[in-house]
């Protein structure tokens, strides 16, 4: 006589405190085994109202909001806030601001890649990449809060400029950085890049072909390590990136593997655009003249009755952005964020829709992790490159 | 800027009983369509050789509640092939459903769901059709101009049920609305002034 059995799928719960679930991530996975079968992430944990908030503040007030989307690298975020309006008012923004803003991108975008190198590293078994790297990510910070005052949340871009210009000194340390920093990105490699283990746990795991792509919609490392050279910096190129010479890495397989060695490459290319920036940066202004949307300085607020008025009234109304709808996109360290801002003439944005890139990736979860085992479910979750201020808003 | 007048034109000749409206602006193209044709033109435009919209970007809705026509659904698009960016929309009225693009592009799955969460529009054919970025059992429609900011119901630790209870949101103070506006539009000859001397020096 034959004996059957029944065996049940078993659903696991994966989050949502979960350390290799990079924030507060709920997945729930049906496993055949260890294989998983099905996956279904459930988001939104984290989610602030952001675009709602937005509606309700004027142009000047919704900045801070987008630090704290994707919050390890917040002026990625600004910047695409920052275009919009910029387009819509048709200001020019001053080559040194551009230079200043392409600069602290650029570093974001290593900030981005170091956590997410490190972090995949540590999610699939090794520990010293992120004592190594969060110790270069501080350095970074402190870049940022030189400039800005705060370490995370910037709130530095303008829309016409940047906040305020770079204090003394602050050129030259970047610049020691830029120095060192490609040493630093070497005794990483020299950790990961041939390591058996690593090498183990990340070749031929989630592999995108370059059709999947296109239709989940993936953007930044997500498209280039399939093979697809698609970067908006070299496409659409926005600020001063059309003056800058970089390499746009692609990968080859689409596996979380040349993902890692895309980001490895890009921190590289990054080092080398704010080298570009340094070099190229000259003394001048560094937000829009006009009145009417650059805030004035204190020394005239307290000689010009027009400052003064100015100042007032852009600190309570706000400036008005005349009637408009744009889509802008930047490159993001996660891929194409985007900002859809439907302005009505008022001091308030009438919609603003931020188009995160790690929804999208997130999103194809289930697509990516079928039919692997779910110890790869951390490698693949951590190439994935997710934050949850963005992916929730 | 002038593959973008031939893409208008050729969009304007080959569907032309599909499309209302077609401009560009800000080196985009926005094209308005009737809800009806929402799967026809999408193929075409993913599709036809010389536009090759292979990728949605995005997919939202825009609220305007004093239109007979309430919700103004958007979607995005992108060309790689072509480096072009194309935005679709069109209008519904608050009940109506609508069709789901995931036969098309599964990545619309998502960006469905977060439109039926924040603007409770209907899709027909989408396989799961949840609420995606609000809490568990949460109701009503954020982002709709008619939600307040607060939201309706707040959240704390009940100590006697030992469990997190929702009541009606009370505030010590309530939000405050300024009115900013006023027939302030400022001078226009400053600006003017200060170009005339930057030229100068």
């Amino acid at each position: 006589m034959k004996m059957t059995k029944k065996i049940k799928n078993l659903n696991l719960n994966f989050g949502p405190q979960h350390p290799a679930a990079h924030g507060v991530l709920r997945l729930i996975l049906e496993l055949d085994g260890e294989v998983v079968e099905k996956a279904d992430p459930h988001i939104g944990l984290l989610h602030r109202g952001t675009e709602k908030l937005i509606e309700n503040k004027t142009y000047m007030q919704a900045v801070p909001y987008f630090d704290r989307l994707d919050y390890v690298a917040p002026m990625n975020q600004e910047h695409a806030f920052a275009l919009a309006i910029e387009k819509i008012l048709k200001i020019e923004v001053p080559i040194r601001a551009q230079f200043i803003r392409v600069m602290f991108c650029e570093i974001g975008r290593i900030l981005s890649h170091i956590l997410n190198v490190t972090t995949q590293a540590l999610d699939v078994g090794a520990l010293t990449p992120s004592l190594w790297g969060f110790e270069e990510r501080e350095t970074l910070m402190t870049f940022y809060e030189r400039a800005s005052g705060s370490r995370l949340h910037a709130n530095y871009f303008r829309a016409g400029g940047v906040h305020q210009d770079l204090p003394g000194g602050l050129e030259d340390d970047i610049a020691k950085f830029c120095e060192n920093f490609p040493k630093i990105i070497n005794d990483l490699e020299n950790l990961l890049t041939d390591n058996r283990i690593f090498k183990q746990r990340n070749v031929d795991i989630g592999i995108v072909t370059k059709d999947d792509a296109l239709d989940y919609s993936f953007s930044g490392v997500m498209i280039r390590g399939s093979g697809i050279p698609w970067d908006l910096r070299k496409s659409q190129p926005y600020d001063c990136y059309d003056q800058l010479e970089f390499k746009v890495p692609v990968g080859k397989n689409g596996d979380c593997y040349d993902r890692y060695l895309c980001r490895i490459e890009e921190m590289k290319e990054s080092v080398s655009i704010i080298k570009q920036c340094l070099a190229k940066m000259e003394k001048g202004p560094v937000k829009s003249f006009d009145g009417k949307i650059t805030p004035p300085s204190k020394k005239e607020i307290k000689q010009s009755m027009e400052a003064l008025i100015h100042h007032f009234k852009l600190f309570t109304e706000g400036y008005r952005v005349p009637k408009d709808e744009i889509y802008t996109a930047v490159e993001a360290p996660k891929g194409e964020f985007g900002v859809y801002l439907i302005s009505d003439g008022s001091s308030k944005p009438y919609k603003c829709k931020i188009r995160a890139p790690g929804f999208s990736h997130l999103q194809s979860m289930d697509y990516l992790i079928k039919g692997h085992m779910l110890a790869d479910v951390p490698a693949v979750l951590g190439s994935l490159d997710i934050v949850f201020g963005e992916v929730d808003r | 800027m002038k593959t973008l007048i031939n893409l208008e034109k050729k969009i304007n000749s080959e569907l032309a009983s599909k499309i209302n409206t077609t401009s560009i602006k800000h080196n985009q193209i926005y094209i308005e369509i009737d809800k009806e044709d929402l799967i026809d033109v999408t193929l075409f435009i993913k599709t036809n050789k010389d536009m090759k919209f292979r990728q949605l970007i995005d997919i939202t809705v825009v609220d305007y509640p004093e239109q007979a026509q309430r919700f103004k659904v958007v979607y995005l698009f992108l060309s790689h092939e072509f480096n072009q960016r194309m935005i679709l929309s069109y209008f519904i009225n608050e009940n109506e459903v609508i069709s789901s693009l995931t036969s098309i592009f599964p990545s619309a799955n998502w960006m469905e769901r977060e439109v039926f969460d924040m603007y409770g529009v209907n899709f027909k054919d989408h396989p799961d059709l949840r609420r995606i970025l609000t809490d568990y059992g949460f109701e009503g429609h954020p982002l709709r101009k008619d939600f307040p900011l607060t939201g309706h119901t707040e959240v704390r630790y009940n100590e006697e049920q030992k469990k997190v209870i929702k009541e009606p949101v009370k505030l010590e103070q309530n939000y405050r609305n300024f009115d900013y506006e006023s027939p302030w539009e400022g001078t226009k000859y400053i600006k003017e002034q200060t170009d005339e001397n930057d030229k100068k020096n």
